[in-house]
């Protein structure tokens, strides 16, 4: 195990935030098998109060989990020295096999939290809990990716040592090698680069009419994810390759460095922000004729695919601009 | 202006004239708070200025470095290896190096003693770092009085006294000819501290290394990528252990916070139901006890951090020094470059407010959650 | 109108201290009407007021309420029906925000903060411009003749002071309904007589009114249009006329 304070602040972090989705998921599921809102007795009274402290807590579990995806990159790149070989953060995630899993996890319950949240922002909305019960099946799934998360983060961070020879990310995202991260940086650059800007102006397209006519959003969710995907990929594949201006860097962690003028950090807040409100909208739809839900849903799905819509197009601004007015040019 | 930031306004307000009423109590927690996050940051702030330290040091050291090792351990490494190393292909250079350490009785400090090719520097004559010259009381042309091996004291010229940026780094040096640094040990001839290796290509060090001990398996080859990481991972684990320890006093904390937040006065819990009376609903109650906490929480990461920070930086982290930096008395006055790094910053944010948060979001529900016709009761 | 059917409200339900507050109790509340509640203390006034008012949702029976304009809430006309039996907390309190003002026997003002602060806290969570908030404040303080005592701290008032700022805190999110829970209990005969005198002015102003109250002054009161007596949680039979 390695001591180092942000070692200690994730493991801390992660700890309470997995202690708190626990307790929320204990509860939902009593929520689950005892709610009756016609019924004025005191479980349902004391049922109708815990509400307000689940939601509170998934609250501070997605904060947190927002900002410990970017404390993991950069604890990872900060012990990059501890390990001959690495070079940033993708070397010290390649330490064992449990980083890059870790990381995945972390994004998956990013997501799974947001779109928490968002249904029970439209729940509240309704004077009948009118989704009470979707909701609270939803947390379930929630509770043992978190737990998973913590003993992921556990079985990586206790089995890093030092001295561990690792390749940095020069060589794992490099061509030649197999695994994931190869195959991504070695996928082809043209395909990639159509798949991109097509999924990209798809969900564009299919966001603005959703946005205007409030229909399609089952279309708009599923390109939301894939944007997402497609995009990650795409990071690795080619984009970084622009802002790096280096031919074989692939590395999707470097750009959130000051040497990059931090341009990871709007690049993946636009990303992930626009997929997560994407994809909500796909969520509420099933429930847009509830009575008690019957304008609050619609608005809330106009306003969410009008801030995917807008933050997908500040990422492809910004992807753009890199490929355009980067000095640097792909060989065929 | 919208309405929902209206009402964040608003609430905020009263969180504020609620803190102020409650001045006693929040600032005995304010106090506490703020402390904790002083000996959490001071020590994060610590370490991290002395790796940058260490780093400093190691910038100059060579690549390589070969030592000699004889039934395990450290022996001068006869110069004539330098010969047979310089062949390897791939070695641009080879040079001996003579260093040592004096401790010196009169100060009970260590001094480092290096043997300097400088040319400029006179036979028995010294250049000496700002630590020596401050625990020794001499200044440029006194005489520093070493012991040589058979215990009689040579007399030593100061000739210059370095100006350094970073005091860790050259504080406790002295330099001196090699021939006076071979006659005050009676250091065997012909045999060196060390040898420093430096290749063209920094990438084929490793191969050299493993040549080295291919050709010559009496000895030890060091890389510098090496030294750098053991620095880091020592000063990573002391921190580490230190915080360990201080999780102690962050729980004890918790428990403090806790006990704060969920002992409410009778007077605060009347005070709530009032306001769950006339129409304020468990939403507004928990934003109420948020904004009161992140008032609190901040206001202690803010002070917290600040004073950690003058502490290291501007007093040399005079409380506990000792402790984590571990060798010498010889810098009570050392000072360590400021840096602001915002990584730092950030954890040290997650490390002393997400427990704060954590342990009063149960509480501040508890609160919240008062029946609003618990007023009309009473 | 304000609609009690077969409203019932227990604690500790299923324990050997069950206790049933209100039990079956039907009743109506007609519009712009001074309705008197009227019984010994621990008959169940308060805790029907508070199932009235939204405060805390009955066990069983239903209320419902029409004309109070609370029913854009629920994306309706604002004097729709609405029945807010099986409602959660945060749509009662967005009823009882807009359409209930409270005045309390204990007057139950926070100490410490002004009278002023004291005023305009109901409308604090409503998101309303602070400044619009403090002149429609100083206004209702100057309606009831206390707007000298404006920054002072309210454990400095009188009783009767006191009630007034209550009085002017109940009317911040201009209600509909005026509840007041044995207003006259902390007065003496002349306070409690201008008390009456200000009730009148809210009838005339077209407010519903419900007063519970033991208190002679009250309930023998000339404009009291009804007089609801309870006892154990029931009503007397006959007691409306």
């Amino acid at each position: 195990m390695i001591m180092h304070p942000g070692v200690l602040a994730l493991f801390t972090g992660s700890l309470l935030t997995s202690a708190m989705i626990l307790y929320a998921g204990w509860y939902g599921v009593r929520i689950l098998r005892n709610w009756d809102l016609s019924s004025g007795s005191e479980l349902q009274l004391a049922l109708e109060k815990r509400t307000y402290l689940i939601s509170t807590l998934l609250t501070y579990a997605l904060g947190f989990e927002l900002i410990s995806l970017f404390l993991f990159v950069f604890t990872a790149d900060r012990l990059h020295l501890l390990f001959s070989g690495a070079m940033c953060a993708a070397g010290t995630l390649n330490a064992n096999g449990f980083g890059y899993p870790l990381l995945i996890l972390k994004l998956v319950n990013f997501l799974l939290a947001g779109i928490w949240l968002i249904v029970n922002h439209a729940d509240n909305q309704g004077y009948d809990y009118p989704l009470i019960r979707f909701k609270y099946l939803l947390l379930v799934p929630l509770v043992p990716w978190s737990l998973l998360e913590f003993s992921y983060l556990f079985a990586y961070f206790s089995g890093l040592h030092a001295d561990v020879i690792t390749s940095c990310c020069g060589s794992l995202f490099s061509l030649e090698r197999p695994g994931i991260a190869g195959d991504l940086a070695s996928l082809p650059v043209e395909p990639m680069r159509l798949a991109f800007f097509g999924t990209l102006a798809a969900t564009l397209v299919s966001g603005l009419y959703s946005w205007r006519s409030g229909k399609g959003c089952y279309p708009f969710a599923v390109l939301s994810l894939a944007t997402l995907l497609v995009s990650l990929a795409s990071l690795v594949s080619f984009i970084c390759l622009y802002i790096y201006q280096l031919p074989s860097h692939h590395c999707p962690f470097c750009i959130l460095q000051g040497e990059y003028h931090y341009l990871g950090y709007p690049i993946y807040a636009t990303l992930l922000g626009g997929a997560l409100a994407g994809m909500g909208t796909g969520f509420l739809h099933p429930w847009r004729r509830r009575g008690s839900l019957s304008r609050a849903i619609p608005r809330l799905q106009r306003r969410l695919a009008a801030t995917s819509v807008l933050l997908f197009a500040v990422f492809l601004a910004i992807a753009s601009y890199q490929m355009i007015f980067s000095p640097f040019r792909l060989g065929r | 202006m919208n309405r929902s930031l209206q009402r964040h306004l608003n609430i905020l307000d009263f969180a504020l004239s609620s803190l102020w009423r409650r001045k006693g109590k929040n600032l005995a927690l304010l106090a506490v708070y703020t402390l904790i996050i002083f000996i959490i940051a001071s020590i994060v702030f610590f370490t991290q200025a002395l790796k940058r330290e260490a780093d400093l040091v190691l910038q100059d050291a060579p690549d390589l470095v070969v030592q000699r090792m004889v039934a395990g351990r450290h022996d001068p490494i006869p110069v004539s290896y330098g010969t047979g190393i310089a062949a390897i292909r791939g070695v641009s250079e080879v040079t001996p190096r003579f260093w040592g350490y004096y401790y010196d009785p009169v100060t009970g400090a260590n001094f480092t003693l290096v043997a300097s090719d400088d040319q400029e520097l006179k036979p028995e004559a010294i250049s000496i770092g700002s630590g020596v010259a401050r625990t020794s009381r001499i200044s440029i042309g006194d005489f520093l009085p070493l012991k040589d091996i058979k215990g009689s004291p040579v007399l030593f010229s100061v000739q210059k006294i370095f100006p350094s940026s970073s005091e860790l780094v050259a504080a406790d040096l002295i330099q001196l000819r090699q021939e006076d640094f071979q006659r005050l040990f009676d250091f065997p001839a012909g045999r060196a501290t060390d040898l420093a290796v430096s290749a063209g290509n920094p990438a084929e060090l490793e191969t050299i290394a493993a040549k080295i001990v291919h050709d010559f398996p009496d000895t030890r080859p060091i890389l510098k990528s090496e030294m750098i990481r053991t620095y880091d991972s020592v000063f990573d684990w002391r921190s580490g252990m230190v915080l360990v320890v201080l999780a102690v006093a962050v729980l004890s904390f918790i428990i403090f916070a806790w006990d704060k937040a969920t002992g409410l006065s009778a007077e605060e819990k009347k005070e709530i139901g009032i306001l769950k009376s006339i129409g304020w609903e468990t939403t507004d109650v928990l934003l109420l006890k948020s904004w009161e906490g992140i008032v609190i929480s901040l206001s202690a990461f803010l002070f917290g951090v600040s004073l950690g920070y003058l502490h290291v930086f501007f007093f040399s982290a005079s409380l506990f020094e000792h402790a984590l930096k571990g060798w010498s008395v010889l810098y009570p006055e050392f000072k360590l470059t400021p840096v602001i790094d915002p990584y730092l910053i950030c954890l040290l944010f997650l490390l002393s407010v997400g427990p704060y948060v954590a342990a009063t979001v149960v509480p501040s529900w508890l609160a919240a959650t008062v029946d609003p016709d618990a007023a009309m009761r009473s | 109108m304000i609609e009690v059917i077969e409203v019932s409200k227990s604690f500790n339900v299923g324990k050997v201290n069950q206790f049933d507050a209100v039990s079956r109790v039907s009743c109506r509340i007609a519009p712009g009407e001074l309705t008197i509640l009227k019984g010994p203390s621990g008959s169940g006034k308060t805790t029907l007021m508070t199932l009235i008012g939204c405060m805390a949702r009955p066990s069983s029976g239903r209320i419902v309420l029409s004309g109070i304009g609370a029913g854009s809430l629920f994306g309706q006309q604002p004097d729709a029906e609405i029945e807010i039996t099986s409602l959660p907390e945060r749509f009662l309190t967005g009823i009882r925000r807009s359409a209930f003002g409270f005045i309390f026997q204990q007057f139950n003002l926070v100490r410490g903060i002004s009278v002023l602060e004291n005023v305009m806290l109901p409308a604090y969570p409503t998101g309303v411009n602070h400044k619009v908030l403090r002149e429609r404040a100083l206004t209702l303080l100057e309606t009831f003749n206390i707007a000298r005592h404006a920054s002072s701290q309210v454990g400095l008032l009188s009783g009767g002071e006191m009630q007034r700022v209550a009085i002017a805190r109940a009317l911040i999110n201009d209600p509909s309904v005026i509840i007041a829970d044995e207003p006259t209990a902390h007065l003496d005969s002349r306070l409690s007589r201008e008390f009456m005198a200000l009730i009148e002015g809210f009838k005339s102003a077209g407010k519903t009114v419900l007063i519970a109250s033991h208190d002679p002054i009250v309930f023998d009161s000339p404009l009291a249009d009804q007089v609801i007596e309870m006892r154990d949680g029931a009503l007397i039979d006959g007691s409306r006329p």
